[in-house]
C-alpha cells in the first residue's frame, strides 16, 4: 500500500511535469504542424535562466519563474522570425525534424558556452521544500506544488481555448488556416502568439519540474524524445489528450522504474509502440488530411 | 524531379560503365586515404563503417521518403550479432559479415513492418521508439551484449585465411574498402531496378502510386529489409575492425548524426550519402576533439543553413553541373 501510494504520487507529479512542458508543443503541432524537436531546448533555457536568477541575482522563487518565462520568450523571438516561420505547415516532416534538431544543437552549444557545462540546481524556497501533511500521509510539498501547477495550466488553457476570442480564432486557424485567413483572421499573429505561449509554458515546466527532470547540459537531447512521444500518444493539439498521455506515460515509466529498475526505459517505449500502432493519430487526436 | 528520372532511365551505352566508374572513384579515394594518412587508418575504417549506415538510411529516407530517427538499430544489431558470433567461435571475417547481414535484414524487416505502416508524426515516433527499445535491450541484456561496458574481445581470424588484422588497421581498412565497393556497385544497380524506381515513385507521390495499382506497404517493408542488410554489413565490419561494440552503436545520437550526414550530402543519391559521411566525419574528427559544445553549435548552425539554403544537399549543385556538362557533350 505504501509503495503503491508513493508510486502514484511520483507518477502523477512526473506526468504533470511532462504535461506542462508538452502541452505547449502539442498546441504548436496542432496549429502549425511543426514537429518541433527543439521544444526541450527552450525548457532548458528557462531552467538555466531560473537557476542564474536564483543563485546569482538572489531573487525569490516566484520572481525567478517569471524572469525565466519572459527571458525564454524573448530569446525565442529571433528563432520564430527567422526560422520557424519558414516551416509552418510545410508537408515535409524531414525538413522540420532537421531544422529543429539543428536549433537544439545550436542552443545546447550556446547555452553551455554562456553558463558553463555543469548541472544547474534550482533551489526551492523553504515553503516548497520539506514534507506536507495531508492528514493521513506525508507528501513532499514540491510534488503537490507541481500537481497543482499542472491542474491550473490545464484549466487555464481550456478556458483560453474554449471561452475567449483568441481561442476561437486559434481553433479556426487549426481547422482551416486558409479559410481563417480569408475571413480576416491574421493567422501570422495567431501563430506568433501561440509560439510565445508554447515556449513560455515549456520554460515554466522546465523550471518547476527541475526537481524531477534535472537541468543539465544535455537536457534538451535527453528529453527531446519524451516530449514528442507525449504529444504523439495524446494527439497533437488536444489538452485532454496531452494530459492523459502524460499521466499514462508517467505511470508506465515510474512503475517500470520502481518494479523493474533494471529495464529502465524499456516499458516506456514498449507502451509507446503499442499505443502509436493502435492509435496512429493519438488517443484524442484528429486525422489531418 | 524530371531531371533525376532522366539520369536513372535505362540507357543504351557501354554496359557496366557507370558501375565501373563508381567503383574506380571509390578505390581511388580509398587509395588516397591509404597512402596519405597511414596513421589515421583506424579512423578511416570507422568512417567506412558509418558510410554503410548512411547508405542504408539513404535507401529508406532518400529513396522512399521515410523519416526515421531510429536507424542505428539495424547497424547496432548487425554489429552485436557479428561480435557475439565471433566470441562464440565463428571467426572467419566473411562469415561474420554474413551474420551481420542476416541479423540486419531481420531487424530491418521488423522495424520496417512497424515504421512504414504510417506516415508523418506517427512514423517518426515509432522509428524513435523502435530505436530506443533496441538500445534499451542492448543495455539490459548484459550477459549477451556486455551492457554499458560494451562487447569486447572480438578477435576475428584472417581474411580468406591469408590477411590477418593488424594494429594499424591496414587489413581492416582494405577489407572494409573492398566490401564498400562491392556494396556500392550492387546498390547502384539496385536503385535503378524497376523495384528501386517504384520506391522512388512511392516517395514522390504515394497516392498516385496506389492509384496505378502498387501495393505500397510490402514494397516499403522489403526496401527496409535491404536497408537493414546494408546497415548490418556496416555494423559487422565495424565490429570486426575495431574489436569492440559499444552502446553508442545503437544510440539515438548515432541515428540523428547519420541523418545529418545524409542530408548534408544529399538524400536520394548514393554519392550524396558517401559525400555527406566523408565531409561530416572529417569535420567532426578535427573540431569535436577541441570542444564538444563548439562542435554542437557548429553542427546546429550547419543543419539550419542546409535546410534554409540547400535543402537538397551539397550534391545537388554538383549533379546539375554534371548533367549540364554531359548534355553539352552529347549536343556537340
Amino acid at each position: 500500500m505504501r509503495t503503491v501510494f508513493s508510486i502514484m504520487t511520483d507518477a502523477v507529479a512526473y506526468g504533470m511535469v511532462l504535461f506542462i512542458i508538452s502541452i505547449g508543443l502539442s498546441i504548436m503541432m496542432g496549429l502549425m504542424r511543426v514537429v518541433n524537436l527543439a521544444h526541450g531546448a527552450f525548457a532548458m533555457i528557462g531552467g538555466y535562466l531560473a537557476s542564474y536568477a536564483l543563485r546569482d541575482l538572489g531573487v525569490h522563487y516566484s520572481v525567478a519563474i517569471l524572469l525565466a518565462v519572459i527571458g525564454t520568450i524573448i530569446a525565442s523571438i529571433p528563432f520564430e522570425l527567422l526560422l520557424y516561420r519558414r516551416i509552418y505547415r510545410k508537408a515535409d516532416p524531414l525538413m522540420q525534424v532537421l531544422m529543429t534538431i539543428g536549433i537544439t544543437f545550436f542552443i545546447i552549444g550556446i547555452v553551455n558556452f554562456i553558463f558553463g557545462p555543469s548541472l544547474k540546481p534550482i533551489p526551492l524556497p523553504p515553503t516548497l521544500s520539506g514534507p506536507l501533511d495531508i492528514g493521513f500521509r506525508m507528501l513532499p510539498t514540491h510534488r503537490v506544488f507541481v500537481i497543482i501547477c499542472g491542474i491550473t495550466v490545464a484549466l487555464a488553457l481550456w478556458l483560453l481555448i474554449e471561452k475567449t476570442n483568441f481561442g476561437i480564432r486559434l481553433r479556426a486557424s487549426v481547422d482551416h488556416s486558409g479559410m481563417a485567413d480569408a475571413l480576416g483572421i491574421r493567422t501570422e499573429i495567431i501563430y506568433a502568439a501561440t509560439f510565445a505561449l508554447a515556449i513560455g509554458l515549456g520554460a515554466f515546466g522546465g523550471v518547476v519540474g527541475a526537481e524531477i527532470l534535472p537541468i543539465e547540459p544535455y537536457y534538451a537531447l535527453r528529453y527531446m524524445v519524451t516530449f514528442l512521444v507525449v504529444v504523439s500518444v495524446g494527439g497533437a493539439g488536444s489538452i485532454l489528450g496531452a494530459l492523459s498521455a502524460s499521466l499514462l506515460l508517467g505511470l508506465a515509466d515510474t512503475t517500470g522504474k520502481y518494479l523493474a529498475p533494471e529495464f529502465g526505459d524499456f516499458f516506456f517505449y514498449l507502451s509507446v509502440i503499442v499505443i502509436v500502432f493502435l492509435f496512429p493519430h493519438g488517443l484524442f487526436g484528429k486525422a489531418h488530411a | 524531379m524530371s531531371d533525376i528520372t532522366m539520369i536513372h532511365a535505362p540507357q543504351k551505352r557501354v554496359p557496366f560503365a557507370q558501375e565501373a566508374a563508381g567503383a574506380l572513384t571509390i578505390l581511388a579515394l580509398g587509395a588516397v586515404g591509404y597512402f596519405l594518412y597511414p596513421d589515421d587508418l583506424a579512423f578511416l575504417t570507422r568512417l567506412i563503417g558509418i558510410a554503410f549506415l548512411v547508405l542504408s538510411l539513404d535507401l529508406v529516407t532518400g529513396y522512399c521518403g521515410v523519416a526515421t530517427l531510429g536507424h542505428a538499430a539495424q547497424f547496432g544489431v548487425g554489429a552485436y550479432a557479428a561480435g557475439i558470433a565471433c566470441i562464440r567461435g565463428v571467426t572467419d571475417p566473411v562469415a561474420l559479415l554474413g551474420v551481420g547481414l542476416v541479423a540486419g535484414t531481420i531487424m530491418g524487416l521488423i522495424s520496417g513492418a512497424l515504421i512504414t505502416r504510417f506516415r508523418g508524426l506517427p512514423q517518426l515516433v515509432l522509428s524513435i521508439a523502435v530505436g530506443q527499445l533496441v538500445a534499451g535491450l542492448a543495455n539490459k541484456l548484459s550477459w549477451l551484449t556486455g551492457g554499458s561496458d560494451g562487447l569486447s574481445g572480438i578477435e576475428p581470424g584472417k581474411v580468406f585465411g591469408v590477411f590477418g588484422f593488424d594494429m594499424y588497421s591496414r587489413t581492416g581498412y582494405l577489407f572494409s574498402l573492398a566490401v564498400l565497393v562491392i556494396t556500392f556497385v550492387v546498390l547502384q544497380r539496385f536503385v535503378r531496378s524497376p523495384f528501386g524506381l517504384m520506391c522512388r515513385g512511392i516517395k514522390d507521390d504515394d497516392l498516385r502510386a496506389k492509384m496505378i495499382g502498387v501495393s505500397i506497404y510490402p514494397r516499403l517493408v522489403a526496401m527496409y529489409g535491404v536497408a537493414g542488410a546494408v546497415a548490418g554489413i556496416g555494423g559487422a565490419l565495424t565490429a570486426i575492425s575495431t574489436g569492440v561494440v559499444g552502446l553508442d552503436s545503437v544510440s539515438f545520437e548515432r541515428s540523428a548524426e547519420v541523418l545529418v550526414m545524409l542530408v548534408l550530402g544529399g538524400a536520394g543519391h548514393l554519392w550524396g550519402a558517401l559525400a555527406g559521411t566523408v565531409i561530416f566525419m572529417i569535420f567532426e574528427h578535427v573540431v569535436a576533439a577541441a570542444n564538444p559544445f563548439h562542435w554542437m553549435t557548429m553542427v546546429g548552425l550547419l543543419l539550419i543553413l542546409i535546410v534554409v539554403f540547400a535543402p537538397r544537399g551539397l550534391i545537388a549543385p554538383v549533379m546539375s553541373l554534371w548533367t549540364k556538362m554531359t548534355r553539352k557533350g552529347k549536343a556537340a
